[in-house]
């Protein structure tokens, strides 16, 4: 056991406490970044001018802007004193001549009110010549429209293992994309403070990096700038890279006019203008042999980008490296590229490409299992991986059997067996309901792909009452970060929480940070905070040996006192502060972290990226009404990884929020944009709440049961703990494929379902409506070819005959 | 003219707003911004806040609203609450504790809101006839909850939350074991009446607000003014104000008005007040009108059926309002008033393009009346994506009278939202019912039929080709369930 993971006796870590802000969320005095702007009289609004073309070359007239009552000014390229980007890839003109997509922030107006802002930026005139424009991964596959990497992740010969499989079978698999909804916009609020420091309030998850964009804009050194992020209402990834841009617009703005600028999106602008999650087109061959093992695998998936590449490089990383999701492929050949598209510039969500990358795999067991003849549930455990096996791109599955202990944990503690015999006695009682029970597993690996992104620093102060002061590097979405932190420090000082605070994450503090993202904030901040915890408990170590009269070694810092083995005997961790700086002993540090043993090529697509892996399993119980394809959760069972808990009840919330996340993804939430040769091409067509919807209390389980799995610990990270913030989204493709299930029951024995996703009702129902068509000509012509959709999911040319004898269908179904 | 609204016990003068000024904008410029901009259309609750309204017996209850849509103005003389003036994070309220210990918050940007629809919730269910002596005035018996003191999670179903997955919080409002204390003053207020509604006079930047004092003031107002809006709930028009900028150059609010508030029952009909909201409608109704029942909760969410109301959903005319169809399948009629007297038109010649009506410029839906006696076998079907609070895909109304001896259907009435530019009537599915055998056959026919009805269209919502399927499906699921369940007498 590593001395990070080491979790004393009676530690603060580990104990279920409510989230730090909890309180405040409550009683609505949390304070998020505009709500500092409500009281204050001097502020000015910025408001976008926004492009009505997805493409185009764009001149500007803002003269009759300022003609506007109460417009200051209007922010444009000229204003720029140092680079017109506001991206960290050079692709992103902040003030752009050539709009890129519908909605493309041209310029801004600053008023001295958000409405003399937005009829300023309606008057401003736009001169646009429109251009081709590409909006679709298809139109882009067709036109060669791509950007970033073409990454292949390979191990062995897979065309020569299809050559040989006993099954091979080829398709299309197609997910959405998803709107991050975080509650809270985009905000960002920027003053120049007496010094001439540009402060700058952000709703960002990389405060580091939305500096160095506002210091490039503004053309002045990191040290010119400081950004804070007070606390964000959610970020999932959303605020990762897109804030920079947002707030080197008020840092512009709050420079060019002297006065404070106040920046916050309305929904439809969010939704708008900011990217989510990338949607994937993959093409498929994948090989199986007669008792389900799957043999081989080929691949090529296309996300679609967007207009720039913003994070789509690392996003197409990490969806290549989880092609394999739970699962064992000995010879694969996975090929990647990210197609460039005049939409929303997509990013950062939960899972980062992981989730694309499984919903292959998954897509195609799921659509197989019927054809082998074997239960879907049978074929993924047959695949699981076993212990000393490696992923496709070399990397050890170390505790590979945890895997498979929280499968049969599932299996058992949902009574999978007995309901699935419940259910086929329901669904052949009922012909218009019918109900699916599925079973899946998510491997999730944990650190960035980008190395050097594995390293954060922390900043704790020891006052000389014995209070204390936490700053680190992460920030605080919702996610449980600065609590798990309190309870770090408590437990690493050995006082109680209640003695700790925790100051905002702010760049002047704590330099040079990552994002809070990756699933990593509480493991790169936490080894960070016990470190600079460490390094002060081992100069307070010998003023405590000397007080007490005992050996250094004896001393023991707990629950606020400080002894030498008879807690009869000892001192406060006040007193033994003030001791200590009267003795003129440091009593503040800087702690630091960087994760040991990462080494990745990708160049290659080798090595070993990650820390270590995530695991769960979820099994999941859907209803599916024949009559409108509409779905409801019935029951859901997790057994879910995370390590030892830093803090169980943050955790549950994590697990809980990103199942229903993913649910949200797979079932419900639709992306569309304006596809049509129309004058609104390329238009966000679900840009606001009532028309993009995400989960309301209606997609909430009946019952929702979730587990730890036990004897988790994990070696080397914060006391024995492990990340938990995406993997738990994944476990919501049991959803998806319950519902597959359900929707096959209106079918045929051995119907291989297909089903769009996200799996809204509409396409549910037409799924059962072709469920019911194969039952219908299954009965009364089995042995005619009847439904040319059906080759979409395909037997190879070879394997037609063993498809045959293993479903006896294969005539009616090619 | 001064304006003044109290909020969390305090008057605080709110003088200088616009006639566009939301409620959560000029809450938070007054410095509680706890009430939170998620939406600004009244679809994620993030800014609800508790309005005192009218109750029975002269008493008060705490209405949970969408500030968003709220117009500040409208709050004129009213009582508000906000979650800042529930408790203190010292102090907290019962529902917020809960909330905070149960793990019910994560960003906690959804919070604020929630906690008001559950105050809301929380002085309903534990507000019988306690020892404050005030009585519950959103029943919950006319939506088929029973009538226990248990808490109803549907009074949560306007609130969104990214973060959560929603347990914790249903686990926090179902764990609610406290009662309001002797010493809870908003439990005490609703033993007092609600404050009468005050003619306001606004005359701000932008345009004017005007809360008339009658009926014929409003209606004079209108004649002279054609191009003013007269707003009632503002769930529709605050959308428009807040999402498009629509600004009017005078917003006249009409919902207090006691002519449009009037609750008429005989044996011949019902004839609700057109600025009754749906809660309210609701609860009086209690039950009596069952394919209401099956609409209501269905209607969008709790905060919006609390502010929204018929008169405003038929004003509208849009093809995707709820209430059309039902009302449609109920043969009612609206009462229009105007100053030179009042008229009646039969619903089903009311709408006449897409958001175009029979009602003239100036002209007010008074009352909707809904004739007796109302069909032996309803029901109200929504297709939308998401079970709760979803705009219709396609929506259908059933009023269907069957003839027990014979099994054959004696009258149909059917209306359908979503499938055309204006809600309809399903009159050739009507004429292959009437007459015809209640069996899966005939009804597999006259389902054919309405699939073929109207000329629906493919949007984001959903495909033409679903839409038409999803009608024809309703017929086959209602037959279904008769087959069932039998048919109710």
């Amino acid at each position: 056991m590593s001395e990070l993971s080491d979790r004393p006796d009676g530690a603060v870590a580990g104990r279920p406490i409510a989230h730090e802000s909890a309180r405040l969320h409550a009683t609505g005095t949390a304070v998020y970044t505009d709500d500092l702007t409500a009281t204050r009289r001097d502020v000015l609004t910025a408001w976008p001018v926004t492009s009505a073309h997805a493409h185009a070359r764009v001149r500007l007239d803002v003269a009759p802007a300022l003609e506007v009552p109460g417009v200051v000014h209007v922010l444009t390229a000229d204003d720029v004193t140092g680079v017109n980007d506001g991206g960290a890839k050079g692709d992103e003109p902040l003030f752009p001549d050539e709009a890129q997509y519908h909605g493309h922030a041209l310029a801004w107006v600053l008023g001295e009110t958000a409405e003399a802002a937005r009829l300023g930026a309606a008057a401003v005139a736009v001169d646009a010549e429109e251009l081709p424009s590409i909006v679709t991964v298809e139109e882009a596959i067709a036109a060669g429209s791509f950007q970033g990497i073409a990454p292949t992740v390979r191990r062995g010969d897979a065309a020569s293992a299809l050559a040989s499989a006993p099954h091979v079978f080829e398709g299309v698999s197609v997910v959405g994309g998803q709107e991050h909804f975080y509650l809270e916009t985009h905000a960002s609020f920027a003053h120049v403070d007496s010094e001439g420091q540009v402060f700058v309030e952000s709703s960002t998850q990389h405060p580091s990096e939305t500096q160095e964009i506002v210091a490039h804009v503004l053309g002045v050194p990191n040290h010119r700038v400081t950004v804070q992020s007070l606390r964000l209402g959610g970020g999932f990834g959303g605020k990762e890279m897109q804030p920079h841009g947002l707030a080197a617009v008020a840092a512009l703005g709050a420079v060019r006019t002297g006065r404070p600028v106040r920046l916050r999106l309305t929904r439809a602008q969010d939704m708008t203008m900011t990217g989510k999650r990338h949607p994937f087109h993959a093409t498929w061959r994948a090989g199986f042999a007669d008792d389900g093992r799957i043999l081989a695998l080929e691949a090529t998936l296309t996300s679609n980008g967007g207009w720039s590449l913003d994070l789509s490089d690392p996003v197409l990383g990490r969806a290549l490296c989880h092609v394999d999701n739970g699962y064992w492929i000995p010879d694969i050949e996975v090929h990647g590229r990210i197609a460039r598209t005049n939409v929303t510039s997509q990013t950062a969500f939960r899972g980062f490409g992981g989730p694309q990358g499984m919903f292959v795999i998954e897509d195609i067991l799921g659509r197989v299992a019927p054809r082998l003849g074997i239960d879907p549930a049978v074929l993924r455990e047959r695949n699981l991986y076993r212990p000393g096996q490696t992923t496709p791109y070399g990397m050890e599955v170390r505790h590979a059997e945890r895997l498979g202990a929280a499968w049969s944990q599932v299996l058992e503690e949902s009574g999978f067996a007995r309901r699935r015999d419940e259910i086929a006695a329901a669904n052949a009682a009922d012909p218009d309901v019918k109900r699916g029970l599925a079973i899946t597993p998510v491997k999730f690996g944990i650190s960035f792909t980008f190395t050097a992104y594995n390293q954060a620093g922390a900043l704790v102060h020891v006052y000389r009452d014995g209070s204390v002061l936490v700053n680190h590097g992460g920030t605080e979405l919702g996610q449980g970060l600065h609590t798990k932190m309190l309870q770090v420090a408590a437990t690493a000082l050995g006082v109680p929480l209640a003695q700790v605070r925790l100051a905002p994450t702010r760049t002047d503090k704590v330099p040079n940070t990552s994002a809070t993202a990756a699933s990593s904030g509480a493991d790169l901040n936490g080894a960070a905070v016990k470190d600079a915890c460490d390094q002060i408990i081992s100069r307070l170590r010998p003023v405590a040996a000397n007080v007490l009269g005992v050996d250094e070694a004896d001393v023991r810092f707990e629950d606020g006192r400080v002894h030498g083995g008879d807690p009869a005997v000892s001192v406060l961790f006040g007193e033994l502060a003030a001791t200590a700086y009267a003795e003129r002993v440091q009593l503040f540090a800087a702690g630091y972290y960087r994760t040991e043993g990462l080494g990745w090529d990708p160049a290659t697509m080798t090595g070993t990226p990650f820390k270590y892996f995530a695991c769960g399993v979820a099994a999941s119980e859907v209803e599916v009404d024949g009559f409108t394809g509409a779905t409801r959760l019935r029951r859901v069972d997790i057994v879910h990884d995370v390590g030892d808990s830093l803090s169980p009840l943050i955790d549950l919330g994590q697990v809980e929020g990103g199942f229903m996340q993913g649910v949200g993804w797979l079932t419900l939430e639709e992306l569309r944009w304006d596809e049509t040769d129309g004058p609104g091409r390329g238009r966000l067509l679900t840009p606001s709440a009532s028309t993009y919807k995400l989960p309301s209390f209606s997609e909430l389980p009946d019952e929702l049961n979730v587990r730890f799995l036990e004897r988790a610990h994990e070696d080397g990270a914060i006391y024995g703990s492990k990340a938990v913030g995406e993997p738990p989204l994944m476990l919501a493709f049991s959803v998806r494929e319950a519902i597959r299930e359900a929707v096959a029951a209106f079918g045929p024995p051995g119907h291989s379902v297909e089903l769009a996703a996200p799996s809204t009702p509409e396409a549910v129902f037409w799924a059962i409506e072709a469920a019911r068509e194969a039952s219908r000509s299954a009965s009364t012509d089995a042995e005619r070819s009847t439904d040319a959709e059906r080759v979409a999911v395909d037997a190879g040319a070879t394997d037609a005959a063993s498809l045959a004898a293993h479903s006896g269908r294969v005539s009616a179904e090619r | 003219m001064d304006i003044f609204v109290t909020v969390n016990g305090r008057p605080r003068d709110a003088s200088g707003i616009a006639a566009h000024t939301t409620a959560l904008d000029w809450l938070r410029s007054i410095g509680l911004t706890g009430a939170k901009e998620g939406c600004a259309e009244g679809e994620c609750g993030a800014c609800a806040v508790l309005v005192a309204t009218p109750a029975d017996a002269d008493g008060t209850q705490w209405t949970a609203v969408n500030a968003c849509l709220t117009p500040a103005a409208a709050l004129d003389g009213q009582e508000v609450v906000t979650a800042e003036g529930l408790g203190t994070p010292e102090r907290m309220h019962p529902v917020q504790s809960a909330l905070a210990e149960a793990g019910g918050s994560q960003c906690g940007y959804c919070t604020p809101g929630f906690a008001c629809s559950m105050a809301a919730e929380f002085y309903r269910a534990r507000g019988g006839a306690d020892a404050t002596g005030a009585t519950s005035s959103a029943g919950p018996a006319a939506s088929g909850q029973s009538a226990d003191d248990g808490f109803d999670l549907h009074a949560l179903s306007g609130n969104l939350c990214r973060c959560t997955g929603y347990r914790p919080i249903r686990d926090a409002a179902l764990g609610i074991e406290a009662t309001p204390g002797a010493d809870d003053p908003l439990a005490e207020r609703r033993t007092r009446p609600a404050p009468a509604a005050r003619a306001t006079r606004l005359a701000g930047e932008g345009g004017r607000f005007v809360r008339p004092e009658s009926l014929d003031e409003a209606l004079a107002l209108l004649h002279v003014e054609p191009e003013a809006v007269a707003i009632a709930g503002c769930t529709d028009w605050g959308v428009e104000a807040n999402l498009r900028g629509r600004r009017a150059p005078l917003t006249v609010a009409i919902e207090r008005l006691d002519e449009l508030r009037t609750f008429e029952e005989d044996d011949a009909g019902i004839d609700l007040g057109a600025a009754l909201t749906l809660t309210e409608v609701e609860h009086r109704l209690a039950g009596r009108v069952p394919l209401l029942s099956a609409l209501f909760p269905q209607f969008a969410s709790p905060l919006i059926r609390n502010r929204a109301t018929l008169g405003g959903n038929l004003g509208t005319a849009s093809p995707i309002g709820d209430a059309p169809p039902a009302l449609l399948a109920l043969e009612a009629r609206l009462v229009l008033a105007s100053p030179d007297g009042e008229r009646e038109v039969d619903l089903a010649d009311y709408f006449t393009g897409y958001r175009e009506t029979v009602r003239r410029p100036g002209e007010l839906i008074r009352t909707v009346r809904i004739p007796r006696p109302t069909a032996g076998l309803t029901a109200f079907h929504k297709v939308a994506k998401r079970r709760y609070d979803d705009i219709s895909s396609v929506a259908v109304a059933f009023a269907i009278d069957l003839d027990e001896e014979r099994g054959t259907v004696a009258s149909a009435r059917i209306g359908l939202g979503g499938v055309a530019a204006t809600p309809i009537r399903a009159r050739a599915t009507e004429a292959a019912l009437v007459g015809r055998e209640w069996t899966a056959d005939a009804v597999r026919e006259a389902a054919s039929v309405l699939g073929e009805e109207g000329t629906p269209m493919s949007d984001h919502r959903a495909s033409a080709e679903y839409r038409s399927a999803m009608l024809a499906q309703s017929l086959l699921q209602l037959h279904r369930r008769t087959a069932r369940e039998g048919v109710p007498a």
